[in-house]
């Protein structure tokens, strides 16, 4: 085995916080190393449409990177880290080892997808994950399509249907009215975000924008075909080829607690809690962006410029800047859990038949609340499948208060032979 | 844009070149790409490769999360429709 | 909480649960003491093999009496029992090994116990994923698998239904009649059985059981890759050192679809971690014997630890030095296999019962020789 390149900082996901961590370090003088499991760069929130521009702030950060000899591994997965600063990653099918002395997390979130009857129907799928798909190439061709969600993803969700088109027949926002209001009052103080919103909102001018609104079920045989939604008050029946659905995002965490890193507790077990220079529990290890809290991506990449400062030893480099808008994003995340939090209404929409872990098919009337996430999952097999509880943990937490199952390796789901012999493989650890 | 084709349970089809697998397969308008544990259709959700709906066999490897593979020329798929 | 019950069963796994079970069906009322819930220690982690072993005819009574009654178990609990009646292979590599399973079939022949040898023509037909060029294996049909936290639950539950008390708490000192809580609760009973798995040592000082910790891997559902439940002849020497980690393949059909592989054992007291490189060599031991595995997504990965004794055997009956405790653990990976015939015992000795079998191999205060086993 020839002598590995090795690299001084790894940051794991290449969404806003993590280029911004990666180009930090960088042009600090720092080798780096960007890993994330998707086949394109941007994360979740700068894809685009084919035949669009990508975003320029990507463009910018790539370009950035790219000139100090950073690199970006894509449909590279973090599968274990057996001792501290070593992570085992599939590379795109090769297994290897690597060494990550300085290690910035900015794994994202994922949506909450709460359980409700039919959402197991084809046609049924989250709200980023509409907007995902779209931007992935799906067209909709006049398909109608319900957006039902919570927070300020709907409107850039609901304006990507209409480019992608599809005829949005309504956007149903779970929060309060007045809720929004206060939110928007707050959080749309800067112009640039103000004009954005505008402009999100007049792409979707046709489609009825409805507070106090959410899914009650989707019907349906083979795919869904018509939804109940509960609207400011009274049931409709709504026909419709897509249904976008879910209660907002939640920082994705399974790398940082396989990692031993502290969360910060809450409802949904929080995000990874981190200091002022975004430095978690643990020694060589940062973190930045939604995996933290969410926050949006200006805040999430000013955290990961103070964290690529950090894991480049560089403190005294952090700009200015970037801690008035880490305090904002803070205040942002505030601003958005008091708004958008799910109501209660959409935990009791649960039949005894409705599927809680999709996997497994394990329905909610197998299910005692009053038990343990251990013991549901030992008694029912909850989240013993193949999404290892991406889904349905988040759904019982939401349902019944309980926390999270441990995680273990492997985090994705690598093939076995694979994996064993990265698990026994001698010698030095190397990079790609 | 370019297209390629790709066959879809045995049929060859034309998708567009910068697709992700699962992207092609909905506007190919297939509903089921698994089957659950009950026999009921199943597709994709999150769009980003967590929770495991959008698996297909792809050049004869099952569960193969399609939203995170980009379609190539050639590409066997099989799904359950 | 009972004021004061005739028996209080320390531990609801599978052994406990059974024990509280008949115990309650004959007539005691029992308190069983849980500190999380049924099937939830050892029991969760368990592989759920239903096995003939021979490794001393006093384990192979115990395990061909527990088969016969698992045979009804499986028939009277739901569906998420899993059962299924798919049988043993084991596995020889080459004529030494298919040697040592001709005298396997002597031994389960003269017990009773169905079984055929295969050669390796044979066994090509009967588990087609095994690599050619084996030598052929010992085929022990009325073997079976379950899904031991489902049996938990439910013995528990019949338990319940015939009049057994369930109190949530941690047991943290045994004497004769009484039963400490970690809240400083004292139970007492006139008889008390301590069937707490590993922890039991924590109990009763002196008692000789310790932790041996193995490793699991559950993978993607591949219906109909894998028939049997697949083990090496080489188990046996893994089972039987105590000392050191060792390895040897055994892979599990669960009715899912999905492959269970095992096995690993060590000693390291309660350490959870795991232990990437023993894991590895696992993976690749089973890979060596099933190649079709090197292709299948593994989910997850887990450890367990199995009550283990000095010779083998386990610990079954009274506790002589404190009056009325009883012991029922030790059974090493044996556990679920024995925990039908382990109540039988146990239901026996305490009631005055008839015991099914002779139980004096498994006394714990037996004088335990440590070269044997």
């Amino acid at each position: 085995m020839s002598g590995p390149t090795r690299h001084d900082v790894v940051v794991v996901g290449a969404g806003p916080a993590g280029l911004a961590a990666a180009v930090a370090a960088s042009e600090r003088g720092r080798s780096v190393l960007v890993l994330d499991q998707a086949p394109h760069a941007g994360g979740q929130v700068w894809r685009h449409r084919r035949g669009e521009r990508p975003a320029p702030v990507l463009v910018e950060l790539l370009r950035r990177l790219a000139a100090r000899g950073g690199a970006i591994a894509r449909r590279a997965a973090v599968l274990d880290c057996p001792a501290p600063g070593e992570l085992v990653v599939d590379f795109d099918g090769r297994i290897d080892r690597i060494t990550a002395p300085a290690l910035v997390l900015a794994t994202g979130a994922v949506e909450r997808l709460l359980p409700f009857p039919g959402w197991t129907l084809p046609g049924v799928t989250g709200v980023g994950g509409l907007q995902a798909l779209l931007k992935a190439g799906l067209a909709l061709r006049g398909q109608r399509v319900v957006i039902a969600g919570t927070g300020p993803l709907l409107l850039p969700a609901a304006a990507t249907v209409v480019k992608g088109g599809g005829e949005l027949v309504m956007i149903a926002e779970q929060a309060r009215g007045s809720q929004v209001v206060r939110f928007a009052g707050r959080a749309l103080t800067d112009p640039a975000r103000l004009l954005q919103a505008l402009r999100l909102r007049m792409a979707t001018i046709a489609s009825p924008y409805r507070a106090d609104s959410w899914v009650v079920a989707a019907h349906g045989e083979d795919r869904v075909r018509e939804v109940t939604v509960h609207v400011q008050g009274a049931e409709r029946v709504i026909a419709c080829d897509w249904l976008a659905a879910a209660a907002g995002l939640l920082p994705r965490t399974e790398l940082a607690e396989l990692l031993d890193c502290a969360l910060t507790g809450g409802g949904d077990g929080g995000g990874i809690s981190v200091d002022d220079d975004q430095a978690t529990s643990v020694p060589g290890i940062w973190a930045a962006g939604e995996c933290c809290g969410v926050k949006g991506e200006t805040a999430g990449m000013a955290e990961g410029t103070i964290a690529g400062c950090m894991a480049a030893d560089a403190p005294t480099t952090i700009p200015p800047r970037t801690r008035k808008i880490q305090a904002a994003g803070r205040r942002f995340g505030g601003l958005l859990e008091a708004a958008f939090a799910p109501r209660p209404e959409l935990l009791r929409r649960v039949t005894p038949e409705t599927i809680v872990c999709r996997c497994e098919d394990v329905p909610a009337g197998a299910i005692d609340p009053a038990w343990s996430p251990r013991q549901a999952k030992l008694w029912t097999r909850a989240g013993m499948g193949s999404c290892q509880g991406a889904v349905c943990g988040p759904a019982c937490t939401a349902l019944y208060g309980w926390g999270r199952n441990a995680v273990r390796p492997p985090l994705a789901s690598p093939p076995l032979g694979a994996w064993a012999g990265a698990l026994t493989r001698d010698g030095e650890p190397t990079t790609p | 844009m370019n297209d390629v084709t790709i066959q879809v349970d045995g049929v060859p089809r034309r998708v567009a070149a910068d697709s992700s697998l699962a992207a092609a397969l909905l506007t190919l308008g297939i509903a089921a790409f698994r089957t659950d544990l009950h026999g009921r259709p199943r597709a994709p959700v999150c769009g980003m490769g967590t929770c495991a709906e959008c698996r297909v066999v792809i050049d004869g490897r099952p569960d193969q999360r399609s939203c995170q593979v980009p379609v190539r020329e050639g590409m066997t798929v099989e799904t359950a429709t | 909480m009972a004021s004061h019950p005739d028996v209080i069963v320390i531990g609801a796994g599978l052994v406990g649960a059974a024990i509280a079970d008949g115990l309650a069906e004959a007539g005691s009322a029992v308190t069983v003491l849980e500190s999380a819930f049924a099937g939830g220690g050892s029991t969760g982690a368990a592989m759920g093999h239903l096995v003939v072993m021979d490794d001393s005819p006093a384990q192979m009574a115990l395990c061909v009496h527990s088969r016969l009654r698992w045979e009804g178990w499986l028939d009277e609990f739901p569906e998420d029992v899993e059962a299924d009646r798919c049988g043993t292979l084991w596995v020889a590599a080459d004529a030494a090994e298919l040697d040592a399973a001709a005298g396997k079939l002597a031994l389960y022949r003269a017990r009773g116990v169905a079984a055929e040898l295969l050669d390796e023509g044979q066994l090509s037909s009967a588990e087609p994923a095994l690599r050619a060029g084996l030598a052929g294996a010992l085929r022990v049909p009325e073997d079976a698998v379950c899904y031991p936290p489902a049996v938990a639950r439910h013995l528990l539950d019949r338990a319940r239904r015939r009049g057994a008390i369930v109190q949530p708490g941690e047991a943290v000192a045994v004497e004769p009649g009484r039963v400490t809580l970690q809240d400083g609760t004292v139970m007492n009973a006139g008889t008390v059985v301590v069937a707490a798995g590993p922890r039991s040592a924590a109990l009763i000082p002196g008692l000789p059981v310790v932790p041996r910790r193995g490793h699991l891997a559950i993978t993607e559902r591949r219906p109909g890759l894998v028939r049997h439940q697949l083990v090496e002849l080489g188990y046996l020497h893994s089972a039987h050192t105590m000392g050191g980690a060792s390895v040897a393949f055994n892979v599990q059909p669960r009715r899912t679809g999905q492959l269970l592989v095992g096995s690993s054992r060590e000693l390291v007291g309660f350490d959870g971690t795991i232990n990437r490189p023993l894991l590895g060599r696992m993976l690749a031991r089973a890979i060596d014997f099933v190649p079709g595995l090197a292709a299948l997504p593994v989910l997850r990965t887990w450890v367990g630890f199995r009550p283990a004794t000095p010779d083998s055997l386990p610990l079954i009956g009274p506790w002589h030095p404190l009056a009325g405790v009883w012991i029922a653990t030790g059974h090493e990976g044996l556990g679920i296999t024995m925990a039908p015939g382990t109540a039988d015992l146990i239901v026996a000795g305490i009631t005055g019962g008839t015991a099914p079998l002779d139980a004096t191999p498994y006394a714990p205060t037996r004088t335990i020789d440590e070269g044997g086993g």
